[in-house]
């Protein structure tokens, strides 16, 4: 069968089966809705929020990332893996304990005050809105790739599909889609990494192979580094940051992690405290299976890549791809723009390697070479060509096709979800009008949901210019406003109101302030004040990295200004002390 | 909260979770950051050693049994205490 029909029978073949399911799991009341009736077992919430969390973000572009940065993508493995620890140890127990639907609800009780509530609404849903964008723009690239239709269709498509499950499930309906998300995500990551480790090491598991030998005896990695220093490049496994930067930008996205509310929504979910802390594990045990996988597929398809391009010697006349002989997939993603060639020294070959690396450049130039000819390799394609590179069979990539859109989908609608329980739970019951029923809330927060969904396709069509950075500054938020608040309203029994705002407002305002004066106001072109490199960054911690920073400055404002205002109410201190045992979870469901 | 030991109980939860967090920072930032290329000499293999793999592999590993033994021995905790849920 040829691809593009395998394409159809495995996407719409997943689709078909979330539909099934949401309309099966339809959600009849605001606890359903909200917090899927607190009957979600842990193992099942485990998957779910592996399937909410890896975002295409982490299923195409991680191991992209990490391709091409080596060793210093670490900070991306360790700091979206270690926000787990924290959740479990520091918020999700508490939070369940708390027993209620939203973070800025526990907010706004913790600090008595609604002016805490809606900041934290605010801060939720300027993170939420931010990291959604990257969604819907993954979902139109996935599907204008595989569907061979337009971005914009593939868009519209793909809106739908969460509308369609998300308003009719709520939390229900979404928690058990990701379910089946989480399945068909994981094995298209795993099943072409199986195949590829096995044909360069001989080893089917990928976490095995990334140190294992290739068939010359030589280890898989010392191979890379040879193969890319050769070209000029630096050594994969070296290490190319500056260790302070990868220090504080793996603790901001470790912290920024623990702080996103579609993530910490989901531990309100399950029946019990103990739970909680049993489905942060189960979640960590699902997201391993991939993040240990992925530096293996960022590394072979790197070497995959400069081997299927420099065929043979480096600097002979017959070392280079003929770029008339260049194989289908090379045509297939060139046809999309993402990959790009340019016969620079006009001998019909194709010479990829570093041409800013002076020293190698020089010797190059010997050669006949007149810079590099892959004058783009968008590093978003390796995991989507990656099967392909490695001459794997239609069902797999047709597989990885239908991975990539479970991964889009499902983490749009936990962001959407979280989005419109902010709105309909928080401004518009709470603040605005307590009157409504409990059906009309309902009816609220599926509406509050279309609305989030045309406001984000809305950004996908239109993408502002600040999408590429849009993922970095959601964990720098998350991380500068909404963990160091919970943090204090769970550990300090003496934080108050007028610190927690302040601190809010410190952390969130000083880290936006960084990244804009690296990235332009509101992300205009021109608006920069100082250059986006490392020698000018403070200390050298680049924007990306600043939440580590915002979330020191929030944790101090909050303290000099609660010593300096009126004391916690004693019925606070008492609520403090309620959260902090697990007893009595159950009555706390009723509210 | 008469029936059990409030304060005693989160005391033991405080320095349950502080040894872990410690744990936490030692494989993470420790081994695969700051220490990685001290490891790396030391126990090399696969053409890096053992500072790369913590960086890219072992630190999630141990973050996963640090959640568990967090899970089993606060259950021990919670039973102690007298606080288990019902």
């Amino acid at each position: 069968m040829d691809l593009s029909t395998l394409t159809y029978i495995f996407v719409g073949g997943s689709f078909a089966l979330y539909f099934g399911i949401a309309i099966w799991a339809k959600a009849g009341s605001t606890g359903e809705f909200y917090a899927a009736g607190r009957g979600v077992h842990p193992i099942a919430n485990g998957m779910a929020t592996a399937a909410d969390w890896m975002s295409a973000a982490s299923f195409l572009s991680m191991a992209g990332l990490i391709a091409f940065m080596g060793y210093d993508a670490s900070i991306f493995l360790m700091g979206w893996t270690g926000g787990y620890v924290l959740l479990a140890l520091l918020l999700a127990p508490y939070l369940r304990k708390f027993g209620k639907f939203t973070v800025p609800e526990f907010v706004g009780d913790r600090f008595y005050s609604t002016t805490a509530r809606v900041v934290a609404v605010g801060c939720l849903i300027v993170a939420s809105i931010t990291y959604v964008i990257g969604q819907v723009k993954g979902i139109g690239v996935a599907f204008g790739r595989f569907l061979e239709v337009s971005y914009e269709l593939g868009l519209i498509i793909g809106m739908i599909t969460v509308a369609f499950y998300a308003v009719l499930g709520g939390m229900k309906g979404v928690t058990y889609t990701q379910i089946a998300q989480y399945c068909v995500l994981i094995l298209a990551y795993t099943v072409p990494a199986i195949f590829i480790s096995l044909n360069l090491t001989g080893n089917p598991l990928p976490q095995i192979g990334l140190f294992a030998a290739t068939s010359d005896g030589t280890a898989m990695l010392t191979k890379l580094n040879s193969v890319i220093t050769d070209l000029g490049f630096a050594e994969y496994t070296a290490q190319k940051g500056n260790t302070i930067n990868i220090v504080f930008y793996t603790f901001s996205l470790m912290i920024g992690t623990a702080g996103l509310p579609h993530v910490i929504i989901r531990f309100f979910t399950v029946p019990k405290v103990r739970d909680a802390r049993a489905s942060a594990g189960w979640a960590l045990v699902f997201i391993a299976i991939l993040y240990t996988t992925a530096p293996a597929v960022g590394a072979m398809a790197r070497l995959n890549l400069m081997n299927s391009i420099q065929v043979g010697e480096v600097g002979a006349p017959d070392g280079n791809l003929a770029y008339d002989e260049r194989p289908q997939w090379f045509k297939n993603w060139e046809a999309t723009g993402l990959l790009k060639f340019e016969d620079k020294n006009g001998d019909g070959k194709i010479q990829y390697y570093n041409d800013k690396n002076k020293e190698f450049a020089a010797k190059a130039a010997a050669w006949g070479w007149k810079g590099n000819e892959m004058v783009k390799v968008d590093r978003d394609i390796m995991v989507l060509a990656n099967p392909e590179v490695a001459g794997l069979p239609n069902w797999v990539i047709a597989l990885v096709a239908a991975g990539g859109l479970a991964a889009a989908l499902s983490t749009a609608a936990g962001l959407l979800l979280a989005i419109s329980s902010a709105v309909s739970h928080d401004l518009l019951k709470s603040t605005c009008m307590p009157e409504i029923s409990e059906k009309q809330e309902l009816l609220y927060a599926r509406l509050s949901m279309i609305g989030a969904i045309i406001l984000a396709g809305y950004f996908g069509l239109n993408p502002p210019g600040f999408a590429a950075q849009t993922v970095a500054l959601a964990f720098g938020l998350a991380a500068s406003s909404i963990f160091p608040v919970l943090m204090m309203g769970i550990f300090s029994k003496k934080m108050n109101n007028a610190g927690a705002v302040a601190g809010m407002l410190a952390g969130i305002t000083s880290t936006l302030l960084y990244i804009f004066a690296y990235k332009g106001f509101f992300f205009i072109k021109g608006t920069e004040l100082l250059a986006n490199t490392p020698a000018n960054h403070m200390f050298g911690i680049s924007p990306e990295a600043f939440g580590t920073v915002g979330a020191i400055i929030n944790f101090a404002v909050a303290f000099i200004v609660m010593n300096m205002t009126a004391p916690v109410p004693a019925e606070i201190e008492a609520m403090v002390e309620d959260i902090r045992i697990p007893k009595g979870a159950g009555a706390a469901q009723d509210h | 909260m008469s029936d059990h030991d409030g304060q005693g109980y989160w005391a033991a939860n405080i320095r349950l979770v502080t040894w872990l967090l410690v744990v936490w920072a030692i494989c993470s930032y420790g081994f695969g950051i700051l220490l990685r290329d001290a490891l790396d000499t030391m126990v090399p293999f696969g053409g890096v050693g053992l500072g790369f793999w913590f960086a890219q592999q072992g630190s999630i590993y141990v973050f996963l049994a640090l959640i568990v033994i967090y899970s089993k021995k606060m259950a021990q905790i919670d039973a102690d205490f007298g606080v288990r849920e019902d």
